[in-house]
């Protein structure tokens, strides 16, 4: 990069000190929290009796939480985390296990550990954990980035923690993880044929998870797994659970037009659509706000996607990319799956829209990958201001 | 590639390939997300808007209280009360079996009730009326229906709902006209008298309820209100009161129909009456002895409790005797036998005819009671001494071509329907040749017709069958110059504060022919019977202040004890009104019959009465 041909404009705070982070990734993000705290504010008024504001003040408390954590790991420099890989993935399992061993079950799962004011979700954090620790891995072998054995132990790295959760079962964050481990492989340069074998495999772990194994009397995933991955394909037909929520956030989303409800808005208000503050809450945008609402919200994401994959080009080291990637991965895949879920073309797993589901774990953690790439972001503006002087 | 992590090179080809790849995955799948929402939102947003109305709006509906009926003065007969039933909506019950079961268990341990018998009770009214809601306990308790209420979520599907039950305030008075009500059948939903019903509607079902239904019956009124995903009601959106039925004022006398209640039931136990205007009609009393109170039917009605109403032993407490028994009028039927007599020729009011005591047809004897002889008499004063001699040789010489007799006992109205506004009446049975004959080569009596028959029916014996109701309309007949009336208990259709609506036209009477004289001279016939020395009612009606006219009656049968019969007409000459009565074990007429018909002239023509009214032991 030549200083000539690249101006670099920097941002400076009230004291003349120069902001480094990405504006325009900073106004998604707070236009995403801004966005959750008033969905919240007009849709749970009525789920908690005489605390009308109970879900709206603890979702605005776990933002300010994670805002405070995002601009302090913006200023700091996240290669440091490089080296405390061991520590971060042995925190990851860590947590994942006292999950197993102290956590509540809450709707048949067993995902949260107990603590005063906020029930913590290990796999959630998990997600921010693994990116770090895997790109981590990945840089120590550099060198041989193309290797079979390399492909290998990435996997079984990401492998182990995805089964962890799933089987508490949080099928949706094992998910999230595998799709991050995709995509820490995929900006490393990991070759085709190693992703199409990848591929392969998955394709027989899925007939044999879904079809050979209940066959055989074996059942891998748990009844309301199978048909919550398969219902979307046919909510008509479906009368169970699955099928109902699918239709009831169809009928949310269609009936918003193109401005939405408002007031009117029965399929929330009146308790039709299911889950309405954590994983449907996308249909309650498309109820209430209409396609212009629900556009807007995208539009967020969008800005958002596009600024973390311009961070991801701009990352002073290959750490950076990697760490970068695979926030983006993990945002992508949690924005695709948890809408595409609302309007019916992807399977009821149980993954919440980043920054707007209701949850604090979800929030927090966001707003800390989100301040990683803020501080990879920095960084790079860093290292090319030194590059200039 | 970078090579070192420490080395920051310009983005190597195939790292800016990989992240262009995820750009356009990523525009893919915002270009998918976005045609989706625009199919969904923009392109099909009506249909959604409709399905999620449908979702939370219901419709429910509010039944309309029926019309009350009154008496002729504005009276409450029949009134309605609000009480609360506990039903069920089937799509509302928890799927699955096991489920629906514990709030089965549940709610039978809240209304006494076995779990089995409910569910049960539950599936077969769904298999009979299916898309109803069933009951499972009528008129529960405020409390109950408040725990219900309080407790939706551990009672999904159990509903209170609002039901209007007919009352009637006078139990047993009347209650052989009023007739029930119930829910609509799908057997009646088919008639075109109830095109205008649905599912579930309350309807009549016997009596005057049914005969009047489509006035009493109301507009059912609904309610579109707005219910969450659970079922509960958020809010009314809108609101059509229920539009109560009309008013039906009876032409039925209260206290009338108190009084002849009262005074049938001290006779022997089973009897009816009737009494009505001789000129339109209208009847002012009508019942029956046993009788019984129709609240039990407002209620569903235990089977045991039934059999007790339906039981011959207890006197069929269900049957309505004045429309729907036949009976042998005895002397009663004199009037027809006179009518007939004068106007075929056979005889004048002033033929004389003897009466020894006996007459011999053929080599058959017939007697007066006690063979007493009353010597030479014309037709008014056989009337009054009620000579049954004189009458079967009127019998006897009637039993000729053309059957003058039963010609005019059918045009007079003995042995067919009389067209009341009441669903079940007996046409009862004139005793005739054909009729005979043609039972006979049925098989079902052991002898053709012979002239011994007429003389028997001429004084009201024999195979005649008629009933209390029927006599009314002949002696009113004869009363009113030869209109046979078609009677009538409903009078007006009112609103709810009784202004008139609409005036029910009095039915068409049937015209015959009966002149002047014949009208006179059997009115005379009658007043000597209860007034003249030797009359057979006249003990009966001494110290009366009003005028009476009437005809005692003493039914045999064999093996049980006379029936007591008294048909009057007062005020003589000029009737307005008929009494006829009957006591099925009452004995001789002026015993048991004619004080009765005294008590309720007295209440009818408002005479106050001091004392016991003896009963009279005339044979007749």
């Amino acid at each position: 990069m030549h200083a000539a041909t690249t101006p670099v404009k920097d941002f400076r705070d009230a004291h003349g000190r120069v902001l480094r982070i990405d504006p325009l990734m900073l106004l998604a993000t707070l236009g995403l929290i801004a966005a959750s705290i008033y969905v919240l504010g007009t849709a749970t008024q009525d789920d908690r009796v005489g605390d009308p504001n109970y879900f709206t003040y603890r979702q605005a408390a776990y933002a300010g939480v994670g805002l405070v954590l995002m601009f302090l790991i913006a200023r700091f420099d996240y290669s440091r985390l490089r080296e405390w890989k061991l520590g971060v993935y042995a925190v990851l399992i860590g947590a994942i296990l006292l999950v197993y061993a102290f956590g509540f079950t809450a709707r048949g799962s067993q995902r949260s550990i107990a603590l005063p004011f906020f029930n913590f979700q290990a796999s959630e954090l998990g997600k921010l954990l693994l990116v770090v620790a895997l790109a981590a891995f990945m840089v120590d072998r550099v060198r041989r980035l193309t290797d079979r054995e390399t492909t290998s132990r990435m996997v079984l790295l990401a492998v182990v923690p995805a089964m962890l959760v799933i089987g508490q079962p949080d099928l949706g964050s094992g998910l999230v993880y595998l799709a991050i481990l995709v995509a820490v492989m995929f900006i490393a340069g990991t070759p085709w044929t190693h992703f199409a074998a990848l591929g392969g495999l998955a394709a027989v772990a899925i007939v044999v998870v879904l079809i050979a194994a209940p066959a055989g009397g074996v059942e891998v995933l748990k009844p309301y797994q199978k048909d919550r991955l398969t219902a979307f394909l046919n909510p008509g037909e479906n009368s169970g659970r699955e099928a109902y929520q699918i239709n009831q956030s169809l009928t949310a989303i269609g009936s918003g037009g193109k401005t939405g409800r408002g007031d009117e808005a029965t399929q929330t208000k009146l308790d039709f659509l299911p889950e309405h503050h954590t994983d449907f809450v996308f249909s309650v945008i498309g109820e209430e706000f209409g396609f212009v609402g629900a556009a807007l919200v995208l539009s967020l994401f969008a800005l958002l996607i596009w600024r973390a994959l311009r961070t991801l080009t701009m990352a002073k080291n290959f750490y950076g990319a990697l760490v970068a990637g695979g926030i983006t991965a993990m945002l992508m895949f949690q924005v695709f799956v948890n809408v595409g879920m609302t309007i019916g073309i992807m399977p009821i797993t149980g993954i919440p829209l980043p920054l707007v589901s209701y949850g604090g774990s979800s929030v927090i953690t966001t707003l800390m990958a989100i301040g990683l790439l803020q501080s990879i972001h920095a960084q790079a503006r860093e290292t090319a201001a030194v590059k200039r002087l | 590639m970078y090579l070192d992590n420490e080395r920051r090179p310009t983005l190597t080809p195939q790292l800016a390939f990989r992240i262009a790849v995820i750009g356009g995955a990523a525009l893919a799948m915002f270009a998918v997300i976005f045609f989706r929402l625009w199919y969904l939102q923009v392109l099909s947003g009506d249909n959604y808007v409709a399905a999620a109305k449908s979702n939370s709006v219901r419709e429910i509906k509010v039944l309309a209280p029926r019309g009350e009926i009154v008496d002729r003065h504005g009276l409450p007969l029949v009134e309605n009360r609000n009480s609360l039933s506990i039903k069920v909506t089937p799509d509302k019950l928890p799927a699955r079996r096991a489920d629906r079961e514990v709030v089965y268990r549940r709610l039978a341990r809240l209304l006494n009730l076995n779990p089995g018998r409910l569910e049960r009770r539950v599936s077969r009214e769904l298999e009979l009326l299916p898309y109803t809601k069933p009951t499972i306990k009528q008129d529960v308790d405020r409390r109950v229906v408040a725990y219900v209420l309080e407790r939706q979520e551990q009672f999904p599907g159990v509903e209170p709902e609002r039901e209007s039950l007919r009352l009637y305030p006078h139990g047993q008075v009347g209650a052989h006209l009023f007739g029930q009500v119930g829910e609509v059948s799908p057997e009646e939903l088919k008639d075109e008298r109830f095109s205008e019903v649905q599912m579930g509607d309350i309807v009549g079902k016997a009596g005057i309820e049914k005969e009047y239904d489509r006035f009493l019956r109301g507009k059912n009124g609904a309610a579109r209100v707005r219910v969450d995903a659970f079922g509960k009601l958020t809010k009314t959106l809108k609101r059509d009161p229920a539009e109560q039925g009309k008013q039906l004022r009876l032409s039925l006398d209260l206290g009338v129909q108190r009084v002849a209640q009262q005074a049938l039931a001290g006779g022997t136990g089973k009897g009816a009456f009737a009494v009505m205007n001789v000129q339109n009609g209208e009847m002012l009393a009508l019942g029956s002895q046993p009788s019984f109170d129709p609240n039990v039917f407002t209620k569903p009605i235990t089977k045991k409790h039934l059999a007790a109403l339906t039981s011959k032993d207890l006197g069929e407490p269900l049957l309505n005797r004045a429309l729907q028994a036949g009976y042998p009028t005895g002397s009663t039927f004199k009037l027809v036998t006179a009518v007939a007599a004068l106007e075929s020729g056979h005889i004048t009011p002033s033929t004389p005819l003897s009466d020894p005591g006996f007459l011999m047809v053929g080599d058959q004897e017939f007697e007066n009671a006690s063979r007493t002889p009353h010597g030479v008499l014309s037709l008014v004063q056989a009337l009054t001494v009620s000579s049954d001699v004189f009458f079967y040789q009127l019998g006897r010489d009637m039993d000729e071509k053309g059957m003058p007799l039963q010609q005019w006992a059918h045009r007079l109205g003995i042995g067919r329907r009389t067209g009341i506004d009441l669903p079940a009446e007996e046409p009862g049975r004139m005793p005739s040749p054909e009729w005979r004959n043609s039972w006979y080569k049925q098989g079902l009596v052991d002898r053709t017709w012979s002239v011994g028959d007429n003389v028997n029916t001429s004084v009201g014996q024999g195979d005649l069958l008629a009933n209390p109701l029927q006599m009314a309309i002949a002696y009113a007949a004869i009363a009113n110059g030869g209109r046979v009336l078609r009677p009538r208990l409903g009078l007006r259709i009112e609103d709810a504060n009784g202004r008139a609506r609409q005036d029910l036209d009095a039915p068409t009477a049937r015209r015959v022919k009966i002149s002047k004289e014949t009208r006179d001279a059997i009115l005379e016939g009658l007043y000597g019977a209860a007034n003249a020395p030797g009359g057979t009612s006249t003990p009966v009606f001494a110290g009366f202040p009003i005028p009476v006219a009437g005809k005692t009656g003493t039914a045999e049968h064999t093996g049980r004890p006379d029936q007591s019969w008294y048909v009057a007409l007062a005020p003589y000459p000029n009737p307005k009104y008929v009494v006829a009565v009957t006591d099925e074990a009452g004995g001789f007429g002026a015993e048991t019959a004619a004080p009765m018909a005294r008590r309720i002239l007295a209440e009818l023509l408002d005479v106050k009465e001091t004392g016991l009214v003896q009963g009279g032991v005339a044979p007749d």
